[in-house]
């Protein structure tokens, strides 16, 4: 069996989780089994129902009111309940900071191998090997996964999902949840709203210090709304305040692996490549024709940020 | 208070990657080792802690040999004593075994290490060894103090953070801001010479293993459009690119 840690916002299944999903059939396909989706917290069941589209079979809710708050200790209790319950082989995730600290500690809980920024399926000619990226996308390797669970966390685009009209039953999981997975006490959260989340955007815009202050931000947020784009920026900038932490890409930030990124004003430092690097095509705008971003981009423009900016804003909003 | 920090030794973050012996080894010429990135954040931050509140400070590094001129960096910053296990970190859940019967051994209030490391940026040993100890884990953290037996901290979110409070011990995953890269003075890269350095052998088997490297195709010729005709950047994202 499959299993695959299912990440959910607002009562939905998060768009990653649904790749991971039909990534997991995919890979239960290959190994003639089925692949069940684990879905942790507050969620819809209609919504839920909506892994059959992407390949489960089933859905387990674990839906206890002590799982309202993303907690990985005990989400991670659940899910390593979830692997025994189903008898799963092979565990799938999406990346991300929230999942890796859940599924890790799933693997210290099965003695499990597990295997992060996997980049495509898995190659089971020969034992179970996988692609992972490296050195934040500056190489690949090649991983023989051993173990008798494996946990792969896969990177974004690692499959294309098709979506079918399959269905799948929702069925609600209940495992024991001993208080000392509550020991921890969230006293705030501080989150921005109504913004598309950068990890999982396929189109991303982003600013380096070429923007020259927090004030001049607005050309650039103008694009991003236009085009329904998240927003980043590169480390100078948020080590200046000038944009929130969380905004900041690159190898010591987020890592994203959008369809588009549009880099307005960002040199191009070898550690911000790293973490765009997997992007599938990179636009640059910046004025020194010598700026070393324009030798990973697909597309480029000379020329000065606040002039071109509001020109595709404009462009954009006339072909739509 | 006693903190174990766990560092990587790893390329500089602006070394080129290449790979030898047909693709099977990462090609160390002309390539500068580093304390690991993130694990430097968390050193540092083990550093202000111990200044702080007093504290002594263990280091520990899994990886030959050759990670030695990290750790006595990490000494000269302001660790006490070091320990190396004696194996090339090639799995997360073998490192995380051996991090986790360092930890049993020395009863550690706090275990501090990189959210993840600038190699396999997996991100994963924290939680593993969270598990190991029976003890939560947190990461990425960008923010951390200590009163009593209480860490208060600050976990970044997607989209935010969330601050938290949690009774010690602990294993973190640290990131920046939570403290400011230190450098190493004369006096430090002195008395690091006499610190302790214990090499230890490890124990258990990798999970998982590495057959081949490889690189990622060149880009191609990086498209040109002059500033005055910006907006037919639009129209080639949208026909030529197909990613609008």
């Amino acid at each position: 069996m499959i299993l695959i840690f299912t990440e959910v916002a607002d009562g939905a299944i998060k768009k990653s989780s649904l790749e991971a999903i039909y990534y997991g059939s995919k890979v239960a396909e290959m190994m003639q089994t089925s692949a069940v989706a684990l879905a942790i917290g507050n969620a819809d069941a209609t919504e839920l129902a909506k892994a059959g589209n992407f390949g489960a079979t089933k859905v387990l809710h674990a839906n206890d009111t002590k799982l309202a708050n993303a907690n990985s200790m005990a989400y991670a209790n659940v899910l390593a309940e979830a692997v025994k319950n189903v008898g799963a082989k092979v565990v799938i995730t999406a990346k991300s900071s929230f999942a890796d600290a859940v599924t890790a500690r799933a693997a210290g809980a099965l003695k499990a191998a597990i295997v992060g920024n996997v980049t495509e399926l898995p190659n089971l000619s020969n034992g179970f090997q996988v692609q992972v990226s490296i050195f934040t996308g500056k190489a690949f390797a090649d991983v023989n996964v051993d173990g008798d669970i494996k946990i792969l966390a896969i990177k974004k685009n690692a499959v294309a999902p098709i979506e079918s009209s399959n269905s799948a039953n929702v069925e609600i999981f209940s495992p024991a949840l001993s208080d000392n997975l509550f020991t921890a006490k969230v006293t705030e959260t501080i989150k921005a709203t109504g913004t598309i989340s950068l990890p999982e955007a396929d189109l991303v815009v982003s600013g380096g210090r070429g923007m020259k202050g927090p004030e001049s931000w607005q050309p650039l947020l103008d694009l991003a709304d236009a085009l329904g784009a998240a927003t980043a920026c590169s480390k100078p900038v948020s080590d200046l305040d000038w944009r929130p932490h969380h905004e900041h890409v690159g190898q010591t930030g987020v890592k994203v692996s959008p369809n588009l990124y549009i880099a307005c004003g960002i040199s191009g430092a070898i550690q911000h490549l790293a973490g765009v690097n997997s992007s599938k095509v990179i636009v640059v705008i910046n004025k020194d024709p010598e700026a070393p971003f324009f030798k990973a981009a697909d597309y480029g423009i000379v020329g000065d940020v606040f002039d071109v900016l509001p020109k595709l804003t404009k462009a954009v909003l006339a072909s739509k | 208070m006693k903190i174990l920090v766990c560092i990587s030794s790893v390329p500089d973050t602006t070394s080129k990657i290449s790979f030898t012996d047909g693709d099977t080894k990462l090609n160390k010429a002309g390539v500068t080792y580093i304390i690991g990135p993130y694990d430097d954040y968390a050193l540092a931050r083990a550093v202000e802690l111990k200044e702080q509140l007093g504290a002594t400070i263990t280091v520990l590094n899994v990886g030959g040999a050759d990670a030695e001129p990290q750790i006595r960096k990490a000494l000269a910053i302001g660790a006490d004593d070091a320990i190396r296990v004696d194996i090339e970190p090639t799995d997360s859940f073998f490192v995380a075994e051996q991090i986790a019967a360092v930890a049993k051994e020395g009863n550690y209030d706090l275990i501090l290490m990189g959210r993840e490391t600038s190699d396999y940026n997996s991100g994963v040993v924290h939680g593993i060894v969270g598990e190991l100890l029976g003890i939560p884990s947190f990461s990425p953290v960008m923010q951390l103090d200590v009163t009593g037996n209480e860490a208060s901290m600050t976990r970044e979110i997607e989209g935010g953070k969330e601050k938290l409070t949690a009774p010690l011990p602990l294993v973190l995953g640290c990131q920046e801001p939570i403290a400011e890269w230190k450098i190493p003075n004369m006096r430090g890269i002195m008395t690091a010479r006499t610190k302790p350095l214990k090499v230890i052998p490890a124990a258990g088997l990798a999970l998982t293993n590495t057959e081949k490297y490889s690189l990622p195709a060149p880009k191609g010729a990086c498209k040109m459009i002059p500033a005055e005709e910006a907006e037919k950047l639009i129209e080639l994202l949208k026909t030529e690119a197909k990613v609008l």
